[in-house]
């Protein structure tokens, strides 16, 4: 019997998606092991019967023995899909950061939703000012929550997107009933960059120009992009964006700093007071930062984290 | 007895919509409507962030396009912060981003629409898409996954990041290319142009061959077109240029993208988180009546090649000399927006190779230092589903003042919606609602590859 998966996205992207298809060869190489019962961007199952005349109260998501769930919770109706998938799938996986920690839709968070609709459906140029649309549309929920503030969350498989190699891991790890080897350290325990130890930096400065090194050489031979004086979350960020040969994290190969999209090391541990405690422990100035809140908690609003200024309403 | 189908979720499209679609007594349909069910707010909460991070936070607008808000966002705050791209950086970034058109063109046509086509539109959905797909035809599926993985590869592997990419920042890019590196995308970028030609060839046999008169009328409608043409010849354009608005009469009017919204206006209904753009400057205002539709226009794709007056890689014009002859300009066929992808598939792998066969995108000098100051920049480029617009206005500590977008899939939501009308008025008669008529609708939706 192959393993039943259904597979959701909620307020997203579909980028944890075209991570699953990025598995490529592999993907079709399980496929035979896999019987995907529901996953919208793929096949045509319906919530409301293939014929759309069942009832609109009664969503209906087929048994699973494996449930997939991307993005985090915005609306009524992600809510609903959610504990559809929920009651229906044995073990329920949070796939990617927005699921996990609320991801970048949740920098919303920091605002009220009457300021967002106000901009975007009367302050815009080229809008023709109107009133916020309400009829046959799902409505807000206050915030953007992660999925384990509505539902119980079984694995959680952070990253924006995850990487492929380690939502292999989590499906062969399921089908060979073992735990899943996910890696638990931060970003910086898996970048090969040159640490020299505690300099005589006193700020982080904005990236503006980039990082310095030789271009010919390899990532080991770059200076620490933190110890350069750029902002790096690498070391209050969960590893894994390396992918299992682990050369090194995936933006610091592009020469750039990580922005944390990995979220917290630990699951309920905080990006921004765990930055903040980083960087005055090494002497750095913090109040050098921009946009504080918004650029420490960048993926990781949801919980309460970022919340509407007092000011702001 | 009055009701209406609810098909919900729209499936194998990229966002989140429903159809509604309202029979009256008589079973006939007397409405339907497109819904799009969410709305994330990224022009309201990218405010008060340092423009130079924004590239990396608007990518996720879309995990599947983010090569084109990351290169419309980098070419947006250039013009804030007056930046000047070097050479080799404006190669590099017009190289990624048409690389990246390449692996979503397989994507689309055929993970997402060939199962419509190769399976039957009245298949069992258990076995419409493209799990069945590699059990009927394995071999071309191996072949697909394998191509569109390496096209994935090849940008990761150059760029660090492929979903969610970094590589460009404000100024230029943040890595030269070696030429280990350049040897290597050449090599793979030969192999993507055969496999296009293959697909191109595969479809016409299997696919487009079989598209009977019915088949061109899924979901017709006749409106104007939008797109990118490069200003020096009218030729296509997916990195940079000026936007062509084309009348449904094959008239147009070319513009700067910074001008954009003395000619798009953005409507907003009552009944979908998404807005409408419409063509503000034809004056008419903006309905989406069947018969008399004001102000609509279609992007993506087959908006692309109706607009360009030529395409300057020898491949992909040859292709639209052929699509010309048959079906004229401006085509107006739904279902012609597949047979249009892959003639752009054909199209960027070409232009890739030329891209990479300019030995000066090895220079070292891939960006300049920016300062932050403010300004206003807006950054357009063609993305798969349409022309993306990103306008911003910065402050003067460089922190974003306000944004507006328009990204592509939006241009397309009154076309969509009519195209959705026509589809179920043409495919339920008489009260009588089958699985087929259902997904004939939402073929309707998925030629726009929303």
């Amino acid at each position: 019997m192959a393993l039943r998966v259904a597979e959701e996205g909620l307020s997203s992207c579909s980028g944890c998606e075209v991570a699953i298809l990025n598995l490529g060869e592999r993907l079709l190489a399980l496929a035979p092991q896999l019987d995907f019962v529901h996953m919208p961007l793929l096949m045509d199952h319906k919530y409301f019967g293939q014929l759309g005349d069942g009832d609109l109260k009664r969503l209906e998501i087929p048994q699973a023995e494996l449930g997939l769930v991307s993005g985090g919770v915005r609306n009524q109706e992600h809510l609903e899909v959610l504990q559809a998938m929920r009651a229906n799938c044995g073990t329920l996986v949070a796939l990617g950061t927005c699921a996990t920690h609320g991801g970048i839709p949740a920098l919303i968070n920091g605002l009220a939703n009457a300021e967002l609709m106000e901009r975007y459906y009367r302050g815009c140029e080229t809008n023709d000012p109107a009133p916020d649309p309400t009829e046959t549309v799902p409505p807000f929920l206050e915030r953007v929550y992660a999925l384990d503030e509505k539902v119980k969350v079984d694995i959680y498989l952070p990253g924006c997107p995850p990487h492929p190699d380690h939502i292999a891991e989590a499906v062969l790890a399921f089908l060979e009933g073992r735990e899943p080897a996910l890696p638990h350290k931060s970003v910086c325990d898996a970048c090969p960059t040159v640490r020299q130890g505690k300099g005589q930096l006193k700020s982080v400065r904005r990236f503006l120009q980039n990082a310095q090194y030789d271009p010919a050489k390899p990532i080991a031979d770059m200076r620490c992009l933190l110890e350069q004086g750029l902002l790096c979350m690498g070391p209050v960020t969960r590893a894994g964006c390396s992918g299992a040969d682990g050369e090194a994290p995936r933006c610091l190969k592009a020469r750039v700093p990580c922005r944390g999209c990995y979220g917290p090391v630990r699951q309920n541990g905080n990006q921004m007071l765990d930055m903040l405690n980083a960087l005055a422990s090494n002497g750095i100035d913090i109040k050098t930062l921009p946009d504080r809140a918004g650029g420490l908690l960048r993926f990781s609003g949801a919980h309460g984290r970022l919340r509407p200024r007092p000011a702001a309403k | 007895m009055a009701k209406t189908i609810n098909i919900q979720p729209v499936t194998r499209i990229e966002g989140h919509a429903r159809i509604s679609i309202q029979l009256d007594d008589q079973g006939r349909v007397a409405d339907s409507k497109l819904h799009i069910m969410a709305m994330r707010g990224f022009e309201k909460f990218i405010e008060g962030r340092p423009a130079e991070e924004v590239p990396r936070i608007v990518s996720r607008i879309c995990g599947i396009c983010p090569w084109m808000h990351h290169t419309a966002a980098n070419k947006a705050v250039d013009q804030c912060f007056g930046a000047q791209v070097p050479p080799a950086g404006r190669k590099l970034r017009e190289l990624m981003q048409v690389m990246a058109h390449i692996s979503d063109k397989i994507l689309h046509f055929f993970f997402l629409a060939a199962p419509d086509f190769v399976m039957g539109a009245g298949a069992d959905y258990k076995i419409r898409n493209v799990l069945g797909l590699a059990q009927a035809a394995p071999e071309l599926a191996a072949q697909v996954v394998k191509m569109r993985q390496a096209g994935q590869m090849m940008l990761e592997r150059f760029a660090g990041k492929v979903i969610h990419p970094v590589a460009m920042v404000p100024g230029g890019f943040a890595k030269p290319m070696s030429q280990k590196e350049r040897d290597e995308l050449l090599a793979g970028a030969g192999e993507q142009l055969e496999f296009a030609k293959f697909c191109m060839k595969y479809a016409k046999e299997n696919v487009f061959a079989k598209l009977d008169q019915d088949a061109l009328s899924l979901g017709r409608i006749t409106t104007g077109f939008l797109g990118l043409v490069d200003p020096a010849d009218g030729s296509l354009n997916l990195f940079d240029g000026a936007l062509r608005l084309m009348k449904p009469d094959g008239s147009y009017l070319d513009f700067n993208c910074r001008q954009y919204a003395d000619f798009l206006g953005e409507r907003v209904e009552t009944w979908s988180y998404g807005k409408f753009p419409y063509a503000r400057v034809w004056g008419e205002g903006f309905s989406m009546d069947l018969e008399a539709p004001k102000g609509i226009y279609r992007s993506n794709t087959l908006a692309r090649l109706n607009v360009c007056d030529r395409i300057n890689t020898p491949l992909a014009q040859a292709e639209l000399e052929e699509f010309r002859r048959r079906f004229g300009r401006p085509a107006q066929s739904t279902t012609l927006y597949h047979w249009a992808r892959l003639i752009e598939l054909v199209y960027a792998c070409e232009r890739v190779l030329e891209i990479l066969e300019d030995e000066t995108i090895t220079d070292p000098l891939v960006r300049n230092p920016v300062e932050p100051r403010a300004g206003r920049g807006v950054g357009c480029v063609e993305a798969p589903r349409g022309s993306l617009i990103h306008d911003y206005v910065t402050g003067d500590d460089g922190c974003i003042a306000s944004a507006n977008m328009i990204v592509g899939t939006t241009h397309n939501l009154a076309p969509m919606n009519m195209s959705v009308r026509r589809a179920a008025l043409d495919a339920i008669k008489g009260g009588q609602v089958s699985e087929e008529a259902l997904n004939q609708v939402e073929m309707a939706v998925r030629c726009y590859d929303p």
